[in-house]
């Protein structure tokens, strides 16, 4: 690996991310898969960076999974993208940030083919106009929320608590990074890093201290893929391709996964207890997995926040061995306790793969 | 006073050129921007389809240089026509003056780290058709290290609409195939991939190489492109691809992979037209001002084109070119003194 050649890659993709004010969209399956993700997010921008961020509960889906699943055709998903648009401008906001990676990339193909096509733009102006009464203004500016946090990437490192650092012996831990194939595999250029060589993650990987690994199926999808796993008889196909990315990453032993996109980190955790269960095989040290985490809940653990409270208890596969590894406190009474204090069901342990 | 004629270009083309401008009476006065003349030809090892050494040909060319002024390491700075002169100002702070302006600016190879899913600049066994040629002339690269399983990929970066290049680099075929036979020569017991989408051999006895290719090197040929190329925790390259013959894909560890990056137009040709307003094609290459008839003549009185510049060519084909430019400016004093 020639670590300059990659360098030469990151520095012809940067973009320019605007410092502040920010209109912000939430995901429709974050919340569900790991659901303090955003909430850590907006608590990171708003209380540790001082930043403008707002958001409006009137948002609604982007329609990606619809239209990726092939329920509602292209004119549909850019009305109500066209929508979104619209309350972004009833909020005084230029710039856009959306949690999802899937919204980013349609959000992107949209504003690309009305930039080619305005005639296309003209009509869905129409359209949502004669559904709800609403204009809209083209953001100025287009951001995945990985994007902010790498912009301020630094900053969080300044503030930062812990490292992603072996407590015991110094070392860097070794991190995968996987990105969400919507963020620039269609248009690399709105990609921080490009399509092939993504620094997006990379970057706050080695501003936190740890080192990223880079193995043969890197750029290969997490699982999801839309119809792998939507479409029932398909889902073989999804636990295929996250079995080919664990077989592969494997000889690097990895500590931890990190991911930007919804569904990524859900099926690479998910997935691991399935394939435990089906082949008795685990990656990660001692009969554990590799824990997977969204880059909120990395940034959320150098910051120092309470591991329950970033919803760590949520995943898969355990995260205390990472967690001792790095030397983050945590309480394990607490991990399934609710907000209110009070004991929330404990799950039941898988047959092969170890949990705490 | 026998009339100057300038040759930008001090490649194959240019150096025949000059020597065949020079027959006819004229003095040819050569200008290279490189340190020394020979172009692409004085890095290549050998050519195909006999495998003649490259050195041996520009040997050749530069043995009869006699009445033929060149400058080397030198860029064009202004060209302008007063009437019917080319004064042409030079780095080196010299200004000439011609008549007749030959432009044989052949072209450059594509840059293959542009096609970042192939990791050129990025993993470590990844090399183009000119490392090779160079790694064949001297036998030094770091990155070839006794490889056991290789491959070499057609097209990269020429009928790649992607890459902005739609022509075909016509050579590069011909190119790997040879470059294939003779890394299987230096390490026999290496088993050699070709990656490729057509096959065009178009030359004679290019058919027959592409022949013993197969039958006495055992090249295996798969028509289909890389998708992409990584690196495992040994240091090998794991490369994509897929087999359209079988419909299915395929993934394999090698340990060198060798990128035909295809021909584009030049630099220095872009610069050229850009000061003199000389058309160029939708491919970046110089337009003549008729493409079957007058191959060498451009759009613009006094300027003439030999080799590369106007699309890719084989060394036969642009030596050719030269010889044909070398009697239209011939042609072309002639009527003026008419």
């Amino acid at each position: 690996m020639i670590f300059q050649g990659k360098q030469k890659i990151w520095s012809d993709y940067q973009k320019d991310i605007p410092d502040d004010h920010y209109f912000y969209v939430r995901s429709c399956i974050r919340q569900n898969f790991f659901p303090a993700s955003e909430q850590t997010f907006l608590d990171i921008v708003h209380n540790r960076l001082g930043k403008d961020f707002y958001e409006t509960p009137h948002h609604t889906t982007c329609g990606g999974i619809a239209y990726h699943g092939e329920a509602i055709p292209q004119e549909t998903v850019m009305t109500i993208i066209a929508r979104q648009f619209a309350l972004m401008t009833e909020s005084g906001y230029e710039n856009y940030v959306c949690s999802c990676i899937t919204s980013f990339g349609l959000y992107t193909e949209t504003m690309d083919d009305w930039r080619n096509f305005p005639e296309l733009e003209a009509k869905i102006r129409e359209d949502l106009w004669k559904a709800c009464r609403r204009e809209f203004k083209v953001p100025k500016y287009l951001a995945h929320a990985s994007d902010v946090i790498y912009k301020f990437r630094n900053e969080i490192a300044e503030r930062a608590k812990f490292r992603l650092v072996n407590k015991e012996t110094g070392e860097p831990l070794r991190v995968v990074e996987h990105i969400g194939c919507h963020y620039s595999k269609m248009f690399p250029s709105k990609g921080i890093g490009g399509a092939e060589y993504p620094y997006v993650l990379a970057g706050m990987i080695e501003s936190w201290g740890g080192e990223v690994i880079d193995y043969p199926e890197r750029r290969h999808c997490c699982g999801f893929g839309f119809r792998q796993y939507l479409v029932k008889a398909n889902r073989g196909y999804s636990i295929s391709n996250t079995y080919k990315k664990f077989e592969s990453m494997e000889p690097y032993k990895p500590d931890m996964i990190i991911t930007n996109c919804p569904g990524c980190p859900f099926f690479m955790d998910r997935w691991q207890y399935v394939i435990a269960e089906q082949t008795g095989k685990t990656y990660g040290e001692n009969g554990y997995g590799i824990p997977v985490f969204t880059y909120e809940e990395v940034a959320g653990l150098v910051l120092g926040y309470n591991p329950w409270d970033l919803g760590l208890q949520i995943h898969q596969v355990a995260v205390e061995p990472l967690l001792d590894k790095i030397g983050i406190p945590y309480d394990k009474a607490d991990k399934y306790k609710g907000k209110n204090g009070k004991l929330l069901r404990v799950p039941e342990y898988p047959m092969n793969i170890k949990c705490c | 006073m026998k009339e100057n004629v300038v040759i930008i270009g001090g490649g194959p083309s240019g150096i025949e050129a000059a020597r065949r401008i020079r027959n006819f009476g004229y003095t040819p006065i050569l200008i290279e921007k490189e340190l020394r003349l020979g172009g692409h030809l004085a890095q290549w090892d050998r050519l195909f389809p006999e495998g003649v050494y490259a050195k041996e040909v520009l040997q050749t060319l530069l043995s009869d240089m006699d009445g033929i002024k060149w400058f080397t390491d030198v860029q064009i700075l202004t060209i302008n026509r007063l009437k019917d002169t080319y004064v042409i100002k030079l780095t080196n702070g010299i200004s000439v003056q011609s008549k007749a302006v030959l432009i044989t600016t052949g072209f450059q190879l594509f840059q293959a780290e542009k096609k970042e899913e192939y990791g050129y600049g990025i993993y470590n066994h990844v090399i183009t058709n000119a490392d090779l040629e160079r790694y064949f002339q001297n036998r030094k690269d770091s990155r070839i290290d006794d490889p056991k399983v290789i491959g070499f990929v057609h097209c990269v970066g020429s009928r790649d609409e992607k890459a902005g290049n739609r022509q075909c680099s016509k050579v590069c075929c011909a190119t790997a195939v040879k470059q294939a036979c003779e890394i299987k020569q230096l390490y026999p017991d290496a088993t050699v991939y070709c990656f490729y989408m057509d096959l065009r051999m178009f030359g004679r006895r290019y058919e027959d190489m592409y022949l013993e290719a197969q039958q006495k090197y055992g090249i295996r040929f798969i028509r289909g492109r890389v998708s992409e190329v990584s690196e495992n925790h040994e240091g090998r390259l794991v490369v994509k691809a897929e087999d359209t013959l079988f419909g299915r894909p395929l993934r394999l560890s090698m340990d060198l992979l060798v990128l035909m990056s295809g021909i584009v137009s030049s630099h220095q040709s872009q610069e050229l037209a850009k000061m003199i307003k000389l058309p160029v094609g939708e491919d970046g290459f110089f337009l003549p001002q008729n493409t079957i008839l007058e191959p060498c003549k451009s759009q613009k009185q006094g300027i003439f084109f030999a080799g590369a510049c106007t699309g890719p060519k084989t060394i036969p084909e642009s030596l050719s070119e030269a010889r044909a430019a070398a009697v239209a400016i011939n042609d072309y004093f002639n009527t003026m003194t008419e």
